[in-house]
């Protein structure tokens, strides 16, 4: 459940909601990323995605490194993507 | 060196392991690492046996799901039976037993259970469902609250009536002073856990060496990231320091995430104590929702039974959480308790210390002991 999974920001789609849509392993979903608000998100930036929010900015390397570390969980993994692929937040429910 | 192969850097572990055996020496040393998702590192790179046999990796409390006791468990499935209810939890709470059943029984029973993602996406399933009250089962250390945190405030600017939080979110300093408080338990030092820190920083956890004497190093969650961590603890006692250090620098910033502790504070507030499955009471170690979120507070809407369930007889989750006995240890474990069939928390998450050696130690622990590896050869 502490899973965090890096996603690659592809564009904000609503800046005053805090709403960005995120790549993460050719999935993409809209999250939130309000708890990054004094971190000046933009696209391109990577996040640790985590039950629908960025929870850190990391730079691009240790991006990698997580998406290849949390790939060789196998299910876990798997179990993850399709929990991310079931969010769909985004319709100014999110924050 | 068998395991070593599967490491992103042979050479890097191989080095590492070779420097923390000649720090090591002779001492018995015992590192609790926190977080469940280190002991799911651990096991299924086979981490223990690539240390040398003096030093012991003890598995601690941080498994959120592994923590909750079986009475709220009961009160989640007593609100899921509720009429005109839509109970959404973490995919991770639906197998974890009660006393009477799970919430994927009380599913199979009839009850509106639903697994979501996100606290946000069980938010959406209120708005688009007026006629419903719709209950979000909140579990998790500091890592998850602020979601929690942000969906009572979009909540509440939204207007939504039909919607409310059943916390059981815990916090992770308390547990760890039980167990330095406990005095069976001798340990040497604490891997710090990674994405709780990402929101509280590193500052919560002086107290461990100042009040302690323990070192703590916050590690990161790749195998190398574990086995720099112990390298790193061990280094202190070589230098004669004893402090909190980070080595997830990467990802940690050292105050933390401001803006997700300021909103937490906002919605959340100390309870004066919680029960903790294998720990008891702890004193101020979990959040309610706010009293000005009262409105939200699932506790408050509804009258709860809140009964005191004891364990199982045959469990020792407790034993195991304490980091008192290894997973293999407990009488039940692969025989009565199976992650298809468990009895205890600790074999229903992935972050459980029994579910990870019950899915990878037992392979990595069988190879070691055909292959004479008690202690790295090299």
């Amino acid at each position: 459940m502490c899973l965090g999974i890096p996603g690659q920001v592809v564009e904000i789609v609503d800046p005053d909601e805090h709403l960005a849509r995120v790549d993460v392993s050719g999935v993409r979903r809209i999250i939130s990323i309000k708890l990054l608000a004094e971190q000046d998100v933009v696209p391109g930036d990577w996040v640790l995605v985590h039950v629908g929010f960025g929870m850190a900015k990391i730079d691009e390397r240790e991006a990698q490194l997580t998406l290849d570390q949390v790939q060789k969980m196998g299910q876990d993994y798997l179990d993850e993507i399709d929990m991310f692929k079931s969010t769909d937040v985004g319709d100014g429910i999110s924050a | 060196m068998k395991f070593v192969d599967e490491f992103r850097d042979p050479a890097a572990a191989r080095a590492l392991v070779k420097s923390i055996t000649e720090i090591a020496g002779d001492t018995e040393w015992k590192f609790m690492e926190v977080c469940g998702g280190h002991t799911h590192t651990i096991y299924r790179h086979g981490i223990e046996h690539l240390l040398p046999e003096n030093i012991e990796l003890v598995h601690g409390p941080g498994c959120p799901v592994c923590v909750i006791p079986m009475g709220r468990i009961d009160d989640a499935m007593w609100l899921a039976d509720q009429p005109d209810v839509v109970f959404t939890t973490f995919g991770d709470m639906m197998r974890v037993p009660g006393s009477r059943g799970s919430l994927l029984d009380a599913k199979a029973r009839g009850a509106d259970v639903r697994f979501v993602y996100s606290p946000l996406d069980s938010l959406k399933i209120a708005v688009e469902n007026p006629d419903k009250h719709v209950v979000f089962f909140a579990v998790g250390f500091e890592t998850t609250v602020p979601s929690t945190a942000v969906t009572l405030l979009r909540a509440r600017t939204l207007g939504v009536k039909n919607f409310s939080v059943f916390s059981n979110h815990v916090t992770i300093v308390p547990p760890i002073k039980a167990i330095l408080e406990s005095p069976d338990l001798r340990l040497s030092g604490f891997l710090g856990p990674g994405h709780v820190s990402t929101v509280v920083g590193i500052r919560p956890y002086r107290f461990v060496p100042e009040v302690y004497g323990k070192p703590v190093v916050v590690a990161g969650f790749e195998p190398l990231d574990i086995l720099a961590s112990v390298h790193m603890l061990l280094q202190q006692y070589a230098d004669g320091r004893c402090e909190v250090e980070n080595q997830y620098a990467r990802v940690v910033r050292p105050e933390g995430n401001t803006a997700a502790l300021k909103l937490m504070a906002e919605t959340f507030q100390l309870r004066p104590h919680f029960e903790w499955r294998g720990l008891g009471f702890i004193s101020q170690s979990a959040l309610k929702v706010h009293d000005d979120y009262a409105d939200f507070d699932a506790e408050v809407r509804f009258s709860m039974p809140g009964v005191r369930v004891a364990d199982p007889k045959a469990c020792q989750c407790g034993e195991v959480l304490k980091g008192a006995i290894k997973p293999w240890e407990c009488k039940v474990f692969g025989t009565a308790c199976t992650p298809e069939t468990p009895i205890g928390t600790c074999m229903v998450s992935p972050e459980g210390a029994c579910a990870a050696y019950y899915n990878f130690g037992r392979l990595h622990r069988e190879t070691a002991l055909m292959v004479g590896q008690g202690a790295p050869v090299g």
